[in-house]
């Protein structure tokens, strides 16, 4: 199944103030269907604020953030079309990997790979039935990653995806966010490093 | 939808049983209260029967509080909260039943235990009846109220405290009403059904507003 090959995200002249400081000045940012977005700028100039805004986490002061499906009578609201992958995890240590992304999939609804499959995707296959505590901070990353493929969501935020990512797990990722592209989904990366793939389309956020 | 509340119920439970602490806990701290009270007041049985009622309910309230400042913290702090809010099921009934969920493992055997607890207080049949259906109807009241101070405190790291102060006041209703239904079923001059019911209004209102009150902290939490 291919997401619809006209939806897009417009994000329109955003301003966020936080604690009394505008920490985003008029972002304006628009992604198409199969295209990848990469947030940079330095520490603290506002990449994960502006992912947790468009997710719907914080409010923004003005300006908005859309999502829109052409041809679509109902379209949903913006947070039922992320998946958003943070600098928390957003797994229990308690639960096993596969329990944690069964749960993932039962709250995010539109199944899409098996918890087992997905885990094996991310070269995550023998750990599956060990409780996420005892992962190691990249094995913990990969299983987060692994949440996208199990449910089907068409807009990924990831916030510094590569973060505790070994060299042949950043080629992994790599590879499963070419492939969410060419299925016509959107990405968007906060990132400092490049993801590396063609035609990324960069937002640079300078310091106010 | 249904599914999603399911899941969300099923592994609040697993994750209880697997953590462990938070429901065996309140049950022995409650049991240490009632075991120490006979000891402060001395070994008058009458006295005893007489205030046993409102032991057991300030024991149940205190194992109550006891709990409640994970009930949303663990979620917080871990980011499973934002996956929550991704949900298309709406925040509200996700935390009605992660509610239910800790009731069951924190209220539910306290109010099975308490008919066996209040013997050590010298509680006679009708009395531990009367207790123990207070118990049933107001326990969830308390779970839910608290629910409201721990989304507002979501986000202190010791937030146990502001919770309980917060609570208090919320819940002197529910302790009135219950107590004065467990003294009713005690002394059986007044009706037991007047508080009763006014104790079970304030637990279907409790349970209708609350989660609305606690989901709304919630979303406000992230700024």
């Amino acid at each position: 199944m291919s997401h619809t090959q006209f939806c897009h995200l417009l994000v329109a002249d955003l301003w966020v103030v936080r604690g009394g400081r505008t920490v985003l000045r008029s972002v304006s940012l628009q992604l198409d269907a199969g295209q990848l977005g990469e947030v940079t700028g330095s520490n603290g100039v506002g990449k994960s604020t502006l992912l947790r805004v468009i997710a719907g986490f914080l409010p923004p002061a003005s300006g908005y953030a859309s999502w829109n499906e052409l041809g679509a009578k109902d379209p949903a609201p913006l947070a039922e079309r992320v998946h958003y992958v943070g600098h928390l995890d957003g797994l229990k240590s308690a639960l096993t990997a596969r329990e944690n992304l069964q749960f993932g999939l039962t709250l995010s609804g539109r199944a899409r790979l098996p918890p087992r499959e997905a885990l094996d995707r991310v070269e995550l296959a023998h750990v599956v039935d060990l409780p996420v505590g005892y992962l190691s901070a990249g094995q913990r990353r990969r299983v987060a990653l692994a949440r996208l493929l199990v449910a089907d969501r068409p807009l990924w935020l990831l916030d510094e995806p590569l973060t505790a990512l070994d060299r042949a797990a950043r080629v992994m990722l790599m590879g499963i966010v070419a492939d969410h592209l060419g299925r016509g989904g959107l990405v968007l990366a906060a990132t400092h490093e490049s993801l590396g793939l063609p035609g990324a389309l960069e937002l640079r956020l300078e310091a106010q | 939808m249904t599914d999603t509340l399911l899941a969300v119920f099923y592994r609040d439970l697993v994750l209880s049983r697997r953590i462990g602490g938070g429901g065996s806990l309140a049950i022995i701290f409650f049991l240490g209260l009632v075991t120490i009270v006979p000891f402060a007041i001395g070994p008058d049985l009458n006295l005893l029967s007489r205030i046993g009622p409102a032991i057991l309910w300030l024991g149940a309230f205190l194992a109550t509080l006891l709990g409640l400042d994970r009930l949303f913290q663990a979620d917080h702090e871990d980011g499973s909260l934002d996956q929550m809010l991704l949900s298309p099921a709406p925040l509200e009934l996700v935390v009605l039943v992660k509610c239910l969920a800790h009731w069951c493992v924190t209220g539910l055997p306290l109010v099975i235990l308490s008919p066996l607890f209040g013997l050590m207080l010298a509680l006679n049949g009708p009395t531990l009846g009367g207790v123990t259906a207070s118990l049933l109807v107001g326990t969830p009241a308390l779970t839910f109220l608290g629910a409201i101070g721990a989304a507002l405190t979501v986000t202190l790291r010791r937030g146990g405290l502001l919770l309980s102060i917060l609570v208090v006041p919320l819940a002197v209703p529910v302790m009135i009403f219950s107590v004065s239904a467990a003294s009713a079923a005690a002394s059986g001059t007044v009706s037991f059904l007047t508080p009763f019911l006014i104790l079970c209004a304030l637990g279907l209102a409790s349970f209708a507003l609350a989660p609305i009150a606690a989901a709304a902290a919630l979303r406000g939490a992230g700024e």
